[in-house]
Parts: C-alpha cells; structure tokens; sequence
C-alpha cells in the first residue's frame, strides 16, 4: 500500500505538460502490479515495449491501487494522453467515471464488460491455450496425477483449471489434476511450498494460476515437470519447463493503437483468440516429444480455424453430471461466469 | 501416504517456512527488548533479499552473500536507530518508512535481475539426530541456515537472560534512566541492539534467494516482514517463544496445503485465518494471566525515546 503511495508520488513528481500532436496518438497505461512481478502486468508491460518499438509515446504507472486509480486515471488524461490502457478487473467503475469526464480520450479497459463512448474492453481467450498445454501435461505424466497451483477461486482461474483439465483429459483419460489454493496472486515461498505438497502427493506435473516461477524451479529441483503461466519460464527451470500459455499483448495494443490513428476506433469489447496471436504457447522444451509437440500444434490449428472449439458440449461435471450438453457451446457470458469444475478436477471450490 | 509421513512432511514445510520469520523475530526481539520498536522489517528483508542474490550472483558464494546481507540490513538498521536514538523521532514513523524505503530500493535495483537464478543451500542430515522418527528429518535434515537459526535461538535466549550483557539490555528497555543514573550508556546499548537485531532480521531476507525462491522478483518476500512484526509480540520478546509463533505460522501454511491435498473439507480460508486466530487467542490467555500475576511483559520503554536528564 505505502509502496503503492510512493510510486504514485514519483509519477506526480515526473509530471511534464506535454503537447504531442493528435496525429501520433500517445499511449498510456495503468497497472495493477509491478512490471517486474514477471506475470501479468509484465506480460501488459512487454506489449506497451511493442509499441515503443514502432516509435509510439508511451508511459506507465504501475502498481497503482484500485481504490486510487481514478486519480491516477485522471492526471494521465489531464497530461494528454490519447489511448489509457486499464489492466485489472478493479479499475472498471474507475475507468468508467473518468471516460465521461474526458471525451476526447479513448480508454480501453481489459478484463471487465462495461462500455462507453469513448470506452471499450478487451481480454483473451487465455482459456483455448490452457486446453492445450493441457494436452501436453495429459501425454507428459507417468503417474497420471497433475497438480495445479491455484490463485483465487473466481470464474477466469475456474475456466482455466477446466479447459486444462478438459486438454489432460482428451489425450489421457486415465489422468486427474488436483488443485492446490494459496489464496494469493503473488507469493514465491508459499507456491514452493504448494508445489512440493502437490509432488509429495503424486503429482509429476505442476502447473499454476499464479505469477511465479517457483513452481517451475521447485519442480526442476525434484527433477519433474512444471508448465508455466503468463510468460515463458524456461530459464527458471530448463530442464522442467514444457511449456506454457502466454499473452501477446502487444499484437492487440498496436491493433487498436493504429484504428485510433486512423480514426477508425469505435467502443467494442474484443475477446481475441488463438488465431490472432494474442494467446501463444511458450516454445517447447527439450523434453516434450516431437509426436506431442506436433499433436499439440495440429490442435492449435485446429482451435485458430475455429474447427475445435474448447467448452463444447458433451462436457460432464465433477460428479459426471452434464455440465454442457452434447453439442452446446457455451455463451461467452457463460465461461465468464463458470463457477463449477469438469470431470477430472479433484477437490473443491472453496466457498 | 502413514500418519508418521505425513506429520514429518508438514513438520518440515513448518520449518523451511517459518525460519525466515524465526530470523526476523529474533532480530526484532533484541531490538525491541531495548527499548527501539521496529516496524522496518519488511523493508529490511528485501534489501537483504536482494543483496545475498546480487552478491551471489556475482560471486556464487553463499558466505559472502550472508555476509553482504546482514552488512545492508545492519546499515539499514543503523539508519532507524539513528532516527530514534540520536534524533529521537518517532520510532513507529521511522520504522514504516524503512519499510517503505526498503520495499521500493529492492525494487528499483532488482529490476535488472529479473531472469536470472541462483543455486539454493542443499539439505545437510545429520547423522543420527535424522533418525528420531517423526521429528528427525524435520529438524535435523535441513540446511545450514536453519541450523544456524537454532544457535542463535539459545544464543539470544543465554544472552538476553543468563549475561549480564542481557540484564543491561533489558534495563535499558525498561528503565533507560535508572540504566543512565547506573552509568550505562543507554544510547551505545540501544544502538548495538538495533544494529544486531538488523543483522537478524537480515538474516531473515537472505533466506529466500537461499533455500525458498532462488530468482529475483519484486516483493519476493510477500508481507512475510508484517508478520514477524506480529511475531515479536505474540512471542512476547522472548527468543524461545518466538521460535513456536515462527513454526506455528510456518505450519499452518503447511498444514492448510496438506489438507488441500489430502481432499480434507476444511475452507481454505479459515486454514488461512488460523494462525491469525491463534495469535489473538494466545496473546489474550497470556495477556490476562499476567495481568492477574501483576506483571507486564511489554518492555516498559519501548517506543519511548531517551533524553538523558528526563525523569520519566
């Protein structure tokens, strides 16, 4: 909180009047973390370097509190910045209030569902690559059991856990994940520690929903398998990273920074896929086969193609009850409100 | 998986997680029986963090990272004494914005290190002492820090009560101006506390890019330094105590990710407020039998700053 205080002070203290012209829109963004957490909010941070590459003005103020982010939203508008980039779920009534005091500034805030005029909203289908690392954790385990770090029980981390547990299943059906919570976004020490009563209880397979990489090296020290998230984790773990699910954020950034250039933007709430790039897979590691990496990638194709879909019906529940009827997809209102697990997850959603 | 498995496997998650807490405790007890609260410990923890990973790094010896570790923390400490023995600001405000300093320096010089790793301290058994069922590979197949954690344990514990160093600390924490009229230097005493207990506390950072997380990331310590700034009072300034309150957190973690493993039908959640709870219950048991004994544990001068000649 005090850290988040100080860093908004710096930003204050950096404020510069600036008076850029309107044809060269200048990029800002606001962030929930740190860009050093080497998760989410530097996966944002890697895009917003995307489009400093292409020459674009851009700036950041990070691990802003979402209780003080209309301030900080606010000065950011104030000192003319174009596009304001709003990257946490919290900052959506914020981001709201502040588009209506300023127009003339276009705010695009991922992860939510409001809209405005000069508002819209955009996030990715995370959930298509989890199926697909998935797949490879479903061909990699020996003993069948893979374990999965967990963050916080809401419907994005529940969607997730199932479509991976929907990829394990597809190529194995022998195979369960079981889900450990930790109740936290970010905490090396206590994910270790997670990590390890996963691997004690069987699991040869770790996976996580949280930031760190200590799932990863806590795997490579016993000699397992880890998959990672949000970026790519090879070096914390060669020898144990198979793969990961990651963002591309940049590919959407310069998407929507070059419709706003052009006078083409209009307030959408954009769900981009696989086939755009926005959701990859980190390269493969050694380890994983070339008959799985090539079944992996045929998949994906298939998914890009939009032939596969991933929460599509006959889809059963924990106890084996229809959770998705045969031949039923789900609406994108469903998975974004999905609070229950598919067969093959073991435990429960804490309540 | 058997019970005795079992026990072990959650006794020695309980220690790995509750030494970097033990650490700190410790150094917040020295200091603390002196009469100088310390809130910077957070602050304090990483910078140590960062300073065994970076010399680390640079040198691939564990030593000299220690070394370098508590050298920073002990700096860092010295700074806090500074504000509140030598100018004698307010001890609370000094402490939270060590906290605060240190929290935004680690992360401002950690940026660069992002990405690179570390080895982590291997487990050394010793022989024998492994053996005892249940409780033997849990204390006694660990790594050298927590070994070193258990001598200065009894070393703080001896010297605080059984030395006459000891008495003297403790009297400047309880009543600095009789140690002043005793011809004690109340500020010399205060400041070698701080500065030690600093070192502890360093300690305590060193041992995540030790043994728990051996990479760089912001914030690698989690808020751990808040909760051994709890620690110090539910172990009521007592070393030995505080070795308890450090397990017992350290276990409640290990017990709440063994139960979710095991399918026990526990909420996470209240897993998680466990410890928590404890601390209330505990310090409200202890609170009110000592009030009933007559007797207060809190040093008497803590937080107070010393002007010589005052006659509070």
């Amino acid at each position: 909180m005090i850290k988040h205080l100080l860093t908004i002070l710096v930003a204050l203290m950096l404020w510069v009047p600036n008076f850029a012209s309107a044809a060269d829109p200048k990029v800002a963004f606001i962030y929930v973390g740190p860009v050093g957490d080497g998760g989410w909010t530097y996966a944002h941070d890697l895009g917003r370097r995307h489009l400093e590459k292409m020459g674009v003005e851009t700036t950041y103020v990070e691990s802003v509190p979402e209780t003080d982010s209309e301030r900080v939203l606010r000065n950011l508008a104030r000192r003319g910045y174009d596009i304001i980039f709003t990257t946490s779920f919290g900052y959506m009534d914020p981001t709201l209030n502040v588009a209506k005091q300023f127009p003339d500034t276009i705010f695009m805030h991922a992860s939510g569902f409001r809209t405005h005029d000069n508002m819209g909203n955009y996030f990715a289908r995370m959930y298509q690559a989890r199926y697909l690392v998935g797949m490879v954790a479903g061909m990699m385990t020996k003993s069948d059991k893979i374990g999965i770090i967990g963050s916080h029980p809401i419907p994005e981390i529940i969607r997730h856990i199932n479509a991976f547990t929907l990829g394990v299943r597809s190529v194995n059906p022998k195979a369960s994940t079981q889900v450990v919570w930790v109740n936290s976004w970010f905490d090396p020490a206590k994910e270790g520690a997670a990590a390890n009563s996963l691997m004690d209880n069987g699991a040869d397979i770790i996976t996580i929903t949280t930031d760190s990489a200590a799932a990863t090296q806590t795997a490579a020290k016993r000699g397992l398998y880890s998959i990672g998230n949000d970026s790519d984790m090879t070096l914390y773990g060669p020898e144990a990273h198979l793969t990961a699910n990651i963002f591309n954020w940049g590919i959407y950034y310069e998407h929507i920074y070059n419709h706003v250039k052009n006078g083409t933007w209009k307030p959408s709430s954009d769900w981009w896929g696989i086939e755009t790039g926005a959701v990859d897979l980190a390269p493969f590691g050694k380890m994983v086969p070339k008959n799985v990496q090539d079944m992996v990638m045929a998949k994906k194709a298939e998914i890009a193609s939009g032939e596969f879909v991933v929460f599509k019906g006959p889809i059963k529940g924990q106890d084996g009850s229809t959770a998705i009827a045969a031949g039923a997809v789900p609406s994108d209102q469903d998975l974004l409100s999905m609070m229950y697990y598919v067969e093959g997850v073991v435990g429960d959603i804490p309540q | 998986m058997t019970t005795p498995e079992l026990l072990t496997i959650i006794l020695t998650t309980a220690v790995t997680m509750g030494t970097p807490l033990l650490f700190a405790t410790l150094g917040g007890v020295l200091s603390e029986r002196a009469g100088v609260i310390h809130l910077g410990m957070e602050g304090i923890m990483l910078v140590s963090a960062l300073v065994t990973f970076v010399v680390d790094l640079q040198t691939g010896s564990k030593v000299l990272a220690l070394i370098g570790a508590m050298m920073a923390a002990g700096a860092l400490s010295g700074l806090h004494g500074f504000v509140c023995i030598s100018l004698r600001g307010n001890q609370i405000a000094s402490g939270l914005a060590l906290a605060l300093f240190g929290t935004g320096l680690s992360g401002l010089f950690g940026d660069a290190l992002i990405g690179s790793t570390v080895t982590s301290l291997n487990r050394i058994p010793i022989p024998g002492l492994e053996l005892i069922p249940i409780f033997g590979s849990a204390f006694f197949n660990q790594d050298w820090m927590v070994y070193l954690s258990y001598f200065l344990v009894a070393g703080l514990w001896f010297v605080l009560f059984h030395t006459n160093w000891g008495l003297q600390i403790r009297s400047v924490g309880e009543a600095p101006i009789v140690c002043d009229a005793l011809g004690l230097s109340v500020t010399k005493i205060r400041y070698l506390c701080v500065i030690f207990g600093g070192m502890l506390i360093g300690l305590g950072g060193a041992y995540f890019p030790m043994v728990l997380t051996s990479f760089w990331v912001d914030d690698l310590t989690a808020g751990r330094g808040w909760i051994a700034v709890a620690l110090v009072i539910f172990a009521f300034w007592h070393p030995g105590k505080a070795l308890w309150g450090a397990y017992l957190f350290g276990a409640a973690i290990a017990f709440q990710l063994q139960a979710q493993v095991m399918g026990l039908k526990i909420p996470s959640y209240i897993l998680e407020m466990f410890p928590y709870l404890l601390t209330i219950v505990v310090l409200t048991v202890v609170t009110v039998r000592n009030r009933r004994a007559g007797q207060t544990l809190m040093p008497a001068a803590l937080g107070l700053p010393f002007f010589r000649g005052d006659k509070h």
